[in-house]
Order: C-alpha cells, then sequence, then structure tokens
C-alpha cells in the first residue's frame, strides 16, 4: 500500500480548515478533515488514514479513532462505490421505506449491510435524515434522492452504475431521476 | 463553608464540595454508591447514575427543589441545601433501576470472575439489586484482549464508567486506549491493540470497579479471598512505594495501590512497584491490611455465601459504621 | 395563509443569492443594529419580542442571552444549532437550503449583541450540500463587507464558519454539539457549568437553533415589541412546522403561533388532510420525542377546547392528555399505520443515538427497542407491556442530558394511549408478524375483536 497521504490540494484545503479555529484549537478541525480523508482515500478511514490525520492536527490516534468510531458517517471499513443510505425511521417508514429496501435487496441482490460482488453498491439503513417530508427517501454521497418509488430506484441504480463514480460525502454525484 | 443536611444529618463542609463528599464526610450508609466517580481522578464521575439522590430544597437563599434526581458526586452543595438519600423512596428505586441497568449486559458468572471478592459492582447488586433479571435477550460479549503485556481487558464486564482513559490522561503522557463506538455499543480498546507501556498505567487495574481490568500477573494463581493482604512499602524515586502485597505463604502473587474505604486509591503507584518486585524481601511489610468487611473477601467461602448472611453482614456492616460497637461476626 | 415572516420571499427566484435577497430588504437588520443600536439594545428587543427558542426547548432566546457571562475576560462565541436529527424534522435544512442568507444575517446580529468576534454554524455531516450553500452565502456576504473586518465601516469585526458534524443526534444537545465543535466524541456535559459561562473552548457561549437566529433580522427590524403582538400569549411570532407522514401535502410551513390544530390538518393551506381519503389516527406533534397524541386529543384538548398551534395549548394536560410544541416536526399518522411499529422505530432510533455515557439511557434505550422488536414480531409476551412502561420510568429523569426523557416519552405515552393495540400484538402474534408492510388492516376493531374472544 502505498504512503497515506494527502494531494498538495487536499492539503492546502485542510490547511485552511485548520485556520477557522483559534490558536490550539485545532483539534476542533478533526470531524471535517475527517470527512476530507475519507473522501480522498476510497470512501473509508483506515487506521493509516487515521494516523496522518492525527499526525496532522498534532493530536493522540487514540483521539482520532474515539471519534472517528462515535459518528455513523464515517466508515471503518471499506464500502462499495456507491454508498445507499435509505432511511428507515418513523416518518419515513409511513411512506413507504420499507418496500424501497426490500427492492434495492431485490435489485442488487444483497441484504442491508452487504456490498454486491462487483463492489459497486454497499446498502444501509439509517435514522432520519431530516427529509421526512419527501419521504421516502435516501442519501447516496452528498445526494439526497426524495419521494422515492421503485421505479425511481430501477433508474437510479442503473444511473450509478453507469456514471461509475465513487459517491462522497463532498461531492455532489446528482443522477437525475 | 455551607451547610447541608443529608438524610437529617446536618454537616457543615468547604464550599464547592460535592454531595456525595459531603455525605462521606458524615459517614456511614448516608453516603451514596458511587461507580464512575473517583475522588483522586479529575472529571470523573456523573455517568454512571447510582449516586443519584434527591435535593428537596435547593439552598437557603433558593429553598426550591431540583426538579430531577441529581448525581451527588458533580453537584456542589449549597449552603442550607437538604439532601435524601436512603430516605427517599424515590432514590432507591431509581437506584435500583440503575443497578438493573448496569446488570443488564454484565455476565452473570462472579463465581469464575477473576474480580470476585472485590468488585464493587458485585456489592452494590447485593446491596440494591432485583434478584431477577427482567432481560430476555442476549447479553453483549467480547472476546478478552490484553492491553500490552501485564493487563487483561474483558470488556464483557465493562460498565463504561470511564476511570481508566482518566488514569491514562492523567497519569500517564501518552493514552493509547480509550472508549470507541458509542451507545450500548462502546467499549474500551486500543483498537489496534497497541501496548500500554508506560510507568504508572498499571492503575487502570486498580481504579477498574469491576473485573474488566485484571492485573495478567496475577491471574489465576488464586481467589482473592484466599490471600492474605499485607500493607507494606519500599523505596521507590518514581512512585510514593506504598502498597498492599497479596500473598500466600511466602509467595507475593499481587502488588496492587492501597485503597480507602470508598475503594479508592490516592496514593497512585509504578508500574516497578506493582510488576517487577514480587518478593517478600523487596519489601518493607507494615502488618495485616485492614479490609473492608463490607466485601466478600472477608468471606473466605465466596461460593457458600448465602443471602440471609450477607444481608446480616451488610446489617452489621451498617452498625459499624455508624460507629457502634461491631457484633461478632457470623460466620464460620 | 398567516403571517409569513421567514418564509415572506420563498418563492422569489434567486432569493438563495446576495443580490436578490438584498433587494428584499435583506440585511437590513445588520445594518440597524450595527449602526444605531449598541449591543444590549438589540439583546433588549430580543427580550421584548418574547421569542422562544426554535430547537426544541422554547426557552425564551432573550433570557439565554442575558445570561451569557459578559464580565468574562475569554472570548464569546455564537454558535448555531443546525444539526437538526430529530425525527420529523426538515425545516432548518429548507430554510437554509431556499434562503440561506437569512441565517447569515441573523448570525451576524446576534453575534453583535453577544459580543461574539468568531462565530459557528454547527452543520449535520449529512446534510454537506447545504454546508456548500452556506459557504457560498458566507463568501458572498464577506465580500459584501458584511463580514470580516469592520463590517459596514463600524468598529464590529465578524468571522463566520460553518463545521460539518459527521452522524450524530446527540450532537443536537448544545453541550455536545460544543463538544464535538472541539473535535471530540459528542458526549454531553454534565451541568453546571452552562455554556453561558463554560461553553466553546470553556469560553462563554450561547447555542441557539437556525430558526432562532433568523428569526432575530425581523424582530430587529419590526421591534421586539411589534413582533411579540404575532402569535398568541406567551407563544409569540410564527413558527416553522415541518409536516410529515399520512397527509396530503408534507412540507414545510410557517404558521402564526395560535393557528388551531384541526385548520392546520385539514386546510388546503397547509397539510390538506389525511391522504387516500383515510382517517386520522394519531399525531406526534413536535418531532419524534413528544408525547403521541390520539385523534380526539389532538384536536381538542381534554377540557374540550380546541387545541391550538402553541407551547402553551399543546402541552394542556401536561402529559397525561397534552404533548408539547418541540421542534415543530408534525408527524400524522392514518387509521392503517401500527403504533407499536411507529415506535419502535423511535426507540431503534434513540437507541441508535444514545451516546452511552450514563447507564440508564446507554442500556435502557437498548432494552426497551428489543422488547419493541419482539412485540412488533409476534414474540411478546404477557408483562412486555409493563415492562417497557417500567423501563421508560427508569430512564426518565435520571440520564445526563434530556435524549433519556426524550426515548422514554414516546414509550410511555404510545402505551397509555394505545394500550390495546399493544395487548392486540401480545395477543394475535401472527397477525402481526409481517415485518414488510406498513399498511396493517385497520386497528380499529383491534378492541372489538379481543372482546369477542
Ligand atoms: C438529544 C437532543 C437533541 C437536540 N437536537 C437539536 C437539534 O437538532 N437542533 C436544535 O436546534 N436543537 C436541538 N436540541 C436542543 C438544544 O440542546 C438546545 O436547546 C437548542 O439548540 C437551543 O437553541 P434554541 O434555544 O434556539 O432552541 C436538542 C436537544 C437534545 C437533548
Ligand atoms: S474497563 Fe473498568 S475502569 Fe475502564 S471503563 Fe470499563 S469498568 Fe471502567
Ligand atoms: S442520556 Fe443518553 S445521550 Fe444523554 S448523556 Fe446519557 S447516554 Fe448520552
Ligand atoms: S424519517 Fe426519514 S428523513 Fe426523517
Ligand atoms: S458515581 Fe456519581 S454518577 Fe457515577
Amino acid at each position: 500500500m502505498s504512503k497515506v497521504e494527502f494531494s498538495p490540494d487536499t492539503l492546502a484545503l485542510a490547511q485552511r480548515i485548520i485556520k477557522r479555529y483559534p490558536e490550539g484549537r485545532q483539534k476542533s478541525a478533526l470531524l471535517p478533515l475527517l470527512h476530507v480523508a475519507q473522501a480522498e482515500f476510497d470512501g473509508w478511514l483506515s487506521p493509516e488514514t487515521m494516523d496522518y490525520v492525527a499526525s496532522l492536527l498534532n493530536i493522540k490516534p487514540i483521539e482520532v479513532y474515539e471519534v472517528a468510531s462515535f459518528y455513523t458517517m464515517y466508515n471503518l471499513k471499506p464500502v462499495g462505490k456507491c454508498l445507499i443510505e435509505v432511511c428507515q425511521t418513523g416518518p419515513c417508514w409511513l411512506r413507504g421505506a420499507d418496500d424501497i429496501v426490500e427492492h434495492f435487496e431485490k435489485k442488487l441482490g444483497i441484504k442491508v449491510g452487504e456490498t454486491t460482488a462487483d463492489g459497486m453498491f454497499t446498502l444501509k439503513t439509517v435514522e432520519c435524515l431530516g427529509s421526512c417530508g419527501t419521504a421516502p427517501m435516501l442519501q447516496c454521497g452528498a445526494d439526497y434522492y426524495e419521494n422515492l418509488t421503485t421505479e425511481k430506484v430501477d433508474t437510479l441504480i442503473e444511473k450509478l452504475r453507469a456514471s461509475d463514480n465513487r459517491s462522497t460525502y463532498m461531492k455532489s454525484n446528482m443522477q437525475e431521476l | 463553608m455551607a451547610k447541608v443536611t443529608i438524610d437529617g444529618i446536618e454537616v457543615e463542609v468547604a464550599d464547592g464540595t460535592t454531595i456525595l463528599n459531603a455525605a462521606r464526610q458524615i459517614g456511614g450508609e448516608v453516603v451514596p454508591p458511587a461507580m464512575c466517580y473517583y475522588s483522586s481522578l479529575k472529571d470523573t464521575g456523573g455517568k454512571c447514575r447510582v449516586c443519584l439522590v434527591k435535593v428537596t430544597q435547593g439552598s437557603a437563599k433558593d429553598p426550591r427543589p431540583m426538579p430531577k434526581l441529581v448525581a451527588s458526586c458533580r453537584t456542589p452543595v449549597m449552603d442550607g441545601m437538604v439532601v435524601q438519600n436512603i430516605t427517599s423512596p424515590e432514590v432507591l428505586e431509581a437506584r435500583k433501576g440503575v443497578v438493573e441497568f448496569l446488570l443488564l449486559n454484565h455476565p452473570l458468572d462472579c463465581p469464575v470472575c477473576d474480580q470476585a471478592g472485590e468488585c464493587d459492582l458485585q456489592n452494590l447488586s447485593y446491596e440494591h439489586g432485583v434478584g431477577k433479571t427482567r432481560y430476555e435477550e442476549d447479553r453483549r460479549t467480547f472476546e478478552k484482549i490484553d492491553i500490552g503485556d501485564k493487563i487483561k481487558l474483558h470488556m464483557t464486564r465493562c460498565i463504561l464508567c470511564y476511570r481508566c482513559t482518566f488514569v491514562a490522561d492523567q497519569l500517564t503522557q501518552e493514552r493509547v486506549h480509550g472508549v470507541l463506538n458509542r451507545g450500548d455499543a462502546s467499549e474500551i480498546s486500543t483498537y489496534i491493540e497497541k501496548a500500554v507501556d508506560n510507568d504508572f498505567s498499571g492503575n487502570m487495574i486498580d481504579v477498574c470497579p469491576v473485573g474488566a481490568l485484571t492485573d495478567k500477573t496475577f491471574r489465576f494463581k488464586s481467589r482473592v479471598w484466599f490471600t492474605k493482604p499485607l500493607d507494606a512499602h519500599r523505596d521507590c524515586d518514581k512512585c510514593c512505594g506504598k502498597v498492599v502485597l497479596w500473598t500466600k505463604g511466602d509467595d507475593v502473587l499481587r502488588v496492587s495501590a492501597r485503597k480507602d474505604q470508598y475503594n479508592e486509591v490516592k496514593e497512585y503507584i509504578c508500574n516497578e512497584c506493582r510488576y517487577d518486585h514480587k518478593d517478600m524481601k523487596d519489601w518493607t511489610i507494615e502488618g495485616p491490611r485492614h479490609i473492608d468487611r463490607h466485601s466478600v473477601i472477608s468471606q473466605n467461602h465466596y461460593e457458600k455465601i448465602d443471602m440471609q448472611k450477607l444481608k446480616l453482614d451488610i446489617d452489621r456492616q451498617l452498625t459499624f459504621q455508624k460507629g457502634k460497637q461491631l457484633p461478632e461476626t457470623t460466620n464460620p | 395563509m398567516g403571517r409569513q415572516i421567514l418564509l415572506e420571499h420563498i418563492n422569489v427566484p434567486g432569493i438563495n443569492t446576495f443580490d436578490v435577497y438584498r433587494k428584499h430588504g435583506g440585511y437590513a437588520s445588520v445594518e440597524k443594529a450595527l449602526k444605531t443600536m449598541t449591543p444590549d439594545e438589540v439583546t433588549e428587543e430580543v427580550k421584548k419580542s418574547g421569542l422562544r427558542g426554535r430547537g426544541g426547548a422554547g426557552f425564551p432566546a432573550g433570557m439565554k442571552w442575558s445570561f451569557l457571562d459578559r464580565k468574562s475576560e475569554k472570548p464569546r462565541y455564537l454558535v448555531c444549532n443546525a444539526d437538526e436529527s430529530e425525527p420529523g424534522t426538515f425545516k432548518d435544512r429548507y430554510l437554509m437550503e431556499k434562503i440561506p442568507h437569512v441565517l447569515i444575517e441573523g448570525m451576524i446580529t446576534s453575534s453583535y449583541a453577544l459580543g461574539a468576534k468568531t462565530s459557528y454554524i454547527y452543520v449535520r455531516g449529512e446534510y454537506m450540500y447545504i454546508i456548500r450553500i452556506l459557504e457560498q452565502a458566507i463568501e458572498e456576504a464577506y465580500a459584501k463587507g458584511f463580514l470580516g473586518k469592520n463590517i459596514l465601516g463600524t468598529d464590529y469585526s465578524l468571522d463566520l464558519y460553518v463545521q460539518p458534524g459527521g452522524g450524530a443526534y446527540i450532537c443536537g444537545e448544545e453541550t455536545a454539539l460544543l463538544e464535538s465543535l472541539e473535535g471530540k466524541r459528542g458526549n454531553p456535559r454534565l451541568k453546571p457549568p452552562f455554556p453561558a459561562v463554560a461553553g466553546l473552548y470553556a469560553s462563554p457561549t450561547v447555542v441557539n437553533n437556525v430558526e432562532t437566529i433568523a428569526t432575530v433580522c425581523a424582530i430587529v427590524n419590526m421591534g421586539g415589541d411589534e413582533y411579540a403582538k404575532i402569535g398568541i400569549g406567551k407563544s409569540t411570532g410564527t413558527k416553522l412546522i415541518s409536516a410529515s407522514g399520512h397527509i396530503n401535502k408534507p412540507g414545510v410551513y410557517e404558521i402564526e403561533l395560535g393557528l388551531p390544530v384541526e385548520e392546520f390538518i385539514y386546510s388546503d393551506q397547509y397539510c390538506g388532510g389525511i391522504w387516500k381519503g383515510r382517517k386520522m389516527k394519531a399525531v406526534v406533534a413536535g418531532g419524534s420525542s413528544v408525547p403521541i397524541l390520539p385523534t380526539e386529543l389532538i384536536l381538542k384538548t381534554a377540557k374540550g377546547e380546541p387545541r391550538l398551534m402553541s407551547y402553551e395549548s399543546l402541552s394542556d394536560g401536561g402529559f397525561v392528555s397534552g404533548t408539547m410544541l418541540g421542534s415543530g416536526g408534525f408527524i400524522v399518522m392514518d387509521e392503517t399505520a401500527c403504533i407499536v411499529r411507529n415506535l419502535w422505530t423511535f426507540t431503534r432510533f434513540y437507541h441508535h443515538e444514545s451516546c452511552g455515557q450514563c447507564s440508564p439511557c446507554r442500556e435502557g434505550t437498548g432494552w426497551m427497542e428489543k422488547v419493541l422488536h419482539r412485540l412488533e414480531h409476534g414474540h411478546g409476551h404477557e408483562g412486555d407491556i409493563d415492562l417497557l412502561v417500567d423501563v421508560a420510568k427508569k430512564i426518565e429523569g435520571n440520564t445526563i442530558c434530556p435524549l433519556g426523557d426524550a426515548a422514554a416519552w414516546p414509550v410511555a405515552s404510545a402505551i397509555r394511549h394505545f394500550r390495546e393495540e399493544f395487548e392486540y400484538h401480545v395477543r394475535y402474534p401472527e397477525k402481526v408478524k409481517n415485518p414488510k408492510h406498513f399498511e396493517l388492516e385497520p386497528f380499529v376493531p383491534a378492541a372489538a375483536a379481543m372482546a369477542t374472544v
């Protein structure tokens, strides 16, 4: 494995983020930097990536592990290129989220929590994403897909597969439905 | 100075004292139990909630009661405050609930646990627990892992009091273990199992209220109640050198720091004293260590304990703490 | 439509840009406050307005501001709570997406009032695209001289940053939010000290909700007294309501506080009635944490008075027959909705989101979820319902932060008002063993069916 290091551009971004906080409070940059790192290194945070972020902020590695494992958006294991996160909390459930999840399982041939054999999709159920008025919905990377129907899911799967981009929270990969 | 009344007993304490410490100044049965607070570690407490008490009068100035039960270990007293601990059925009910929560995912295998006999949770559940668990689901379990070559972590038993992380933060320079994940998936871990090699890391074992962190150099050698504890000291340039030797015959099976009546270490010891001097000759023996009768260590026959006797023992303990003459022991 | 204050210009094309926003009266409050008012005068107007925090607790904003320790030598901070994760709540996202500048404007005016030189907007990480929108709006505001050094030529300078969260509902709790902003786990702090004394970086800090801060613009513009005339009694002003569930028109609505609940649900201006021509069964009126109420009690109080959308009216009857306005997450359930399953999803949510610091919440939320899962999947048994009530009672009030209460209230209220439905699950496990479908046979006959058995 190659050495974990940000590209010069990303490093510059990281330095700008660190400057948002007062002297001596650079640890505040941890959450944003983990997002940046996850986007840079294949959509997940390996121990090496976390150690690297720790070195950028001059904090102990355990401080990074503690934080990364607390928040749900950080993947501590590799995920498929497109991480499909379907909301399943009350308001979405009331509008048929279960059907959407079931449809995904059928279409992709995987269960919730699994990744397709080609490494393209990981299916996950998540809790309320603040989109209950446009339920059912899912998030893939930075994008919200709302008012879902099984037909829309079919279209989405096709488009995502065709675009072959890795979804990241940092950048929109919006596929028109 | 502030005057507080706890369960009808008045005491005057320094400003800023917590309710728990005020109660400890009174002593006896009005002292709330504490599973996460640790007086010699800064910022501990507030988490386990077994020390909840009821404040029926906030202060002389503002006599309103506090709306909720408060964590006595982290709530400072105010002049004129009135507190109920064991005189409040509401507190006892809540405490029973907390003990049940703490035991929910805790294995019920005290007889095989290395901490048996010196476990705060075991003592607590005898006093406040409910007889039978209402929890039908599977308990959370973890593999035992090594934290370094001297400490064994059995996360299944951990009650997430966070004390060990405070030891690591406050006594050692480099904390490599911590709390990972969140909610009931939280666990103490070194993540990639880095070793804890620091002169004071061994103190994590002593502050752990349960059998989650244990001394690998002692494990399985002997049940703690078969050992004879001795106060001893040596000249140490790293720590105070004041320890308890857990001995059997002439063998030193384990070395630990000294704990007070609330099971707290006030003077921490270094790893050298703890691990590298298991020889009587290295120590100046001061004499037998007084062990709190409260604990089952003093029972000698843990497996035979029946609840009846334990209850009697607790009653004895209560009488004892009230300063009365201790009745004769009922143990064989 | 009633009085629109926040959403007045929502349909103006380009209102998300600085220029269009400015043309429609945007940033007037910054000009007015910085050029003609002292910080204390601004705080005074907010006090007079009677504005109550829109994040859920409804604490008077002016009073919170006046608690800020102004004597401290340390810098003061204003932190905007845009963590919005309470199920059923999506109003802040709507506001930030459509009119980002109203939040930026509010942040500047409020920061001035509080004497903050640096302020942060903490946005839940999932709203990453909103973060981009806000960052762009902030950039525009800097370019136009509304942020940065010597704003509008005055002595006042302010830097404003957006901070992403990492996915944790608990970071909506203000002290957990501050921990998270300091780059730590989102564990709520023990209080005291309160943020007003020791908040971000142990400095005096005010944390306010997006909507609260956005409303400050209007208050400064029209004056606190004028704002206080809107609304009803101590529920002054307007409130954004996020409407979801089984209604014809889910969405975000700005209502004048005091609007009858019935009108809100059935009027075409708002929710437009229950979908598919069905009847309403229950409403969770203020986000998943507040007690659920059956139709009779949400439309009318126990005293028979019409229930209004206001802090006081919704809580009329306490937890026996009332609920709370909370965050304004209005979730409607039709007659086919299974209360047990809905509750299970809520409880699963709280279990998932508990930070795990304190034992009642860490262990209790998981326990309740497992029992509900069991009930919902046809494995419940006698005693489970009382067990749930008891566990909820042992969590409530005994935790570090209100998440414990938030997990307990829905359980207690659902069982209080819909006990027969829970009993039905125990008695007819085969009928409820249908986890796939969200629509069950109407439950109305349940009680009757049981009576005949
Ligand atoms: C578990 C929990 C979650 C919360 N989530 C939010 C939230 O997402 N957004 C919010 O504005 N307030 C939330 N709050 C309320 C905040 O703690 C705080 O009261 C609020 O941000 C204060 O702002 P306000 O006075 O303007 O309402 C939450 C509280 C708790 C206990
Ligand atoms: S390992 Fe022991 S000391 Fe550490 S948190 Fe768990 S119970 Fe507490
Ligand atoms: S109540 Fe729950 S979320 Fe709040 S501090 Fe305790 S464990 Fe954490
Ligand atoms: S419940 Fe799915 S977005 Fe809120
Ligand atoms: S000892 Fe006070 S909360 Fe744990």
